[in-house]
C-alpha cells in the first residue's frame, strides 16, 4: 500500500540526516528565520522551516520529494542565523544525497540532479573540472530526459564567446594522478547509488 | 611572504582573469603562490550536494598536499574552494578519529593544520598600510558597491571572516585605495552561485535584484571576490536586461582588478578587458 511505501522508504531517515549534518533536528522551535532570510523561499513548494518540521513529524518522504531541496542555492543564510545553531543547509544537503541515493529526487527538479551528478563524474574522471565537457555532458543528459531541443542549443553561442576572450582550457585540465583521485571518489561512494 | 597557492577549476578555467589580475597584484606586493603540485577540484556544491563524506576528503586531499610540502598558510580565492577547504579543516581538526579515517582514504596524512586564506585576508595580511604606499593611480573615479555574497562570510561558524551581516573589509581596501564605497542592502545576499547552467532563472531573479539595489544606491560598479558571482553578474548581465529589458551596464571588478588599477596596472595586464562588461574606468 502506498502509506506503507512512504513510511518505509523514510524509515531512519531522521538519524541519518542528523548524523550527515551533525545537527539536532528537534532543537528546532520553528521560528521562522530561516525562511525569512531564505533567498528562493517564496518560490518553493517547502520552504526551510517547513521542511525541518516534516522531519520532526517523521514525513521525511515529504522532504525527500520535495522540490525546495535541489531549488536550494547553498547560500548558508539560513544556517548562519538560525538561533537554535541548527544547520538547516546541512540538513538540505543531507536530505539531497539521501533524495538522489534512493532515487526519490523530484522529476521537476530533474536539471538540477543531473547538472550535479554530470559534475560529480567530470571530476571524478578528470580530477579538475572540465567546464566545456560539463556543459556537453549535462546538455546531453537532460536532452536524453527531457527532449527539449530548445534547453539542448540554449548556451551554444557562450563557448566562442568565451573562446574570444580566452576564458577556457580547450582541452581540459587535468590532475596528473587520476587513480588517487577514482580511488578516492570509489571508497566515498562505495555504498551509494549514484 | 610565501604561501601555498590553491586556484581551483574555476581560475584555471572561464575565470582565468581573475587568476590574471590577483597574480600581477601579489608579484607586484612580494608575495610568492607557489601553485599545490597536482592539486584536484574541491568537490564544490556537487560533492556537499550528494556525498557528504566525498564533500570532505577532496578538500582534504588538497589541505595535505599543502602541508605535506610544508606550507602553513594557503590562499584559496574561490569562496566556494575556500570554505570546503575551511569545512574539512575544522571537522579534521575537531576529531582524531575522522583524520585517521579521511587521511586512509586520500592516500596522505592529514592533519587540518595549513590556514586557509580567502583574497581579502592576503590583502589584508600584507597590509593596508603598505597597499596605501604601493598606489600609483588612486581610484578617484570609481564608487563602488562591495558585494560579498554568500561564502566569504557563511557559514560564520566555519569561515570565521568579518561580519556575516554587515561586512566591511573590502569597503576599507576600496578607501585606503582612493576609491568611495557605497551602503547598499545586497551585500551578502546570493547571485544564484551554481545554477548558471541547470536554473539560469535562479541567477537571472537574484542577480537582477543585486545590480539594481547597487545602482539605486549610486555605485558605479560592483566589486567582488569570487568567480562564481563574476560570472553570474557580468557574463549574464546581458541575458538579465534582456529578460527583464533595462539596461544595467554595471561593470564587475574583482577585488584584485582594483588593486590592480590603483597599484598602477592598465585594464588589459589585469584582464579587464576579458570582462563581458566594458568600462569606461578600467580603460583608464
Amino acid at each position: 500500500m502506498k502509506v506503507e511505501t512512504a513510511v518505509s522508504s523514510s524509515a531512519n531517515v531522521v538519524p541519518l540526516v542528523e548524523s550527515l549534518a551533525h545537527t539536532r533536528i528537534r532543537d528546532c522551535y520553528q521560528c521562522g528565520k530561516c525562511t525569512a532570510g531564505c533567498p528562493m523561499a517564496a518560490g518553493m513548494d517547502t520552504p526551510p522551516t517547513q521542511l525541518i518540521r516534516l522531519l520532526q513529524l517523521g514525513r521525511a518522504g515529504r522532504a525527500l520529494r520535495a522540490q525546495a531541496i535541489w531549488q536550494c542555492v547553498s547560500c548558508q543564510t539560513c544556517a548562519t542565523r538560525c538561533p537554535k545553531s541548527v544547520d538547516c543547509a546541512g540538513v538540505i544537503d543531507a536530505l539531497r544525497q539521501l533524495s538522489a541515493e534512493r532515487g526519490m529526487a523530484t522529476p521537476a527538479q530533474q536539471r538540477i540532479v543531473l547538472f550535479q551528478k554530470a559534475f560529480l563524474r567530470n571530476i571524478r574522471r578528470n580530477g579538475r573540472l572540465n567546464e566545456l565537457e560539463l556543459i556537453g555532458e549535462f546538455k546531453f543528459s537532460t536532452f536524453l530526459r527531457g527532449r527539449s531541443l530548445s534547453f539542448l542549443f540554449k548556451d551554444a553561442t557562450l563557448a566562442p564567446q568565451l573562446m574570444k576572450r580566452k576564458k577556457f582550457h580547450l582541452a581540459g585540465e587535468k590532475a596528473r594522478d587520476r587513480g588517487v583521485v577514482a580511488r578516492i571518489f570509489a571508497r566515498c561512494m562505495d555504498d551509494s547509488q549514484l | 611572504m610565501n604561501l601555498a597557492y590553491y586556484p581551483g577549476c574555476a581560475l584555471h578555467g572561464s575565470s582565468n582573469d581573475y587568476e590574471q589580475s590577483l597574480r600581477a597584484c601579489f608579484e607586484t606586493l612580494d608575495v610568492r603562490l607557489k601553485e599545490i603540485d597536482d592539486w584536484i577540484c574541491c568537490g564544490a556544491t556537487a560533492a556537499h550536494s550528494l556525498n557528504q563524506k566525498l564533500a570532505i576528503a577532496l578538500p582534504a586531499r588538497n589541505l595535505a598536499l599543502a602541508e605535506n610540502e610544508g606550507y602553513r598558510q594557503m590562499l584559496a580565492p574561490c569562496p566556494m574552494c575556500s570554505m570546503q577547504l575551511l569545512k574539512a579543516r575544522k571537522a579534521l581538526a575537531e576529531d582524531e578519529a575522522l583524520r585517521r579515517s579521511v587521511s586512509e582514504i586520500v592516500e596522505l596524512e592529514v592533519r587540518g593544520e595549513t590556514q586557509v586564506l580567502n583574497l581579502i585576508q592576503l590583502f589584508e595580511a600584507v597590509g593596508l598600510d603598505r597597499l596605501k604606499a604601493a598606489v600609483k593611480t588612486p581610484l578617484g573615479s570609481i564608487c563602488a558597491a562591495c558585494y560579498y555574497g554568500c561564502l566569504l562570510t557563511r557559514p560564520a561558524s566555519v569561515v570565521e571572516f568579518d561580519d556575516s551581516e554587515q561586512p566591511r573589509s573590502m569597503e576599507k581596501i576600496v578607501e585606503t585605495l582612493g576609491g568611495k564605497t557605497v551602503d547598499w542592502n545586497y551585500r551578502t545576499e546570493c547571485c544564484g552561485a551554481g545554477m548558471t547552467m541547470a536554473s539560469e532563472q535562479t541567477v537571472l531573479e537574484l542577480s537582477h535584484k543585486i545590480l539594481s539595489n547597487a545602482a539605486a544606491h549610486g555605485a558605479n560598479c560592483l566589486v567582488v571576490a569570487c568567480p562564481m558571482c563574476h560570472v553570474n553578474l557580468d557574463m549574464k548581465q546581458v541575458n538579465i536586461e534582456r529578460h527583464y529589458g533595462v539596461r544595467h551596464a554595471m561593470p564587475i571588478y574583482y577585488l584584485s582588478d582594483v588593486v590592480g588599477l590603483a597599484l598602477g596596472f592598465k585594464a588589459e595586464a589585469l584582464g579587464i578587458d576579458r570582462h563581458f562588461v566594458c568600462s569606461a574606468t578600467g580603460k583608464a
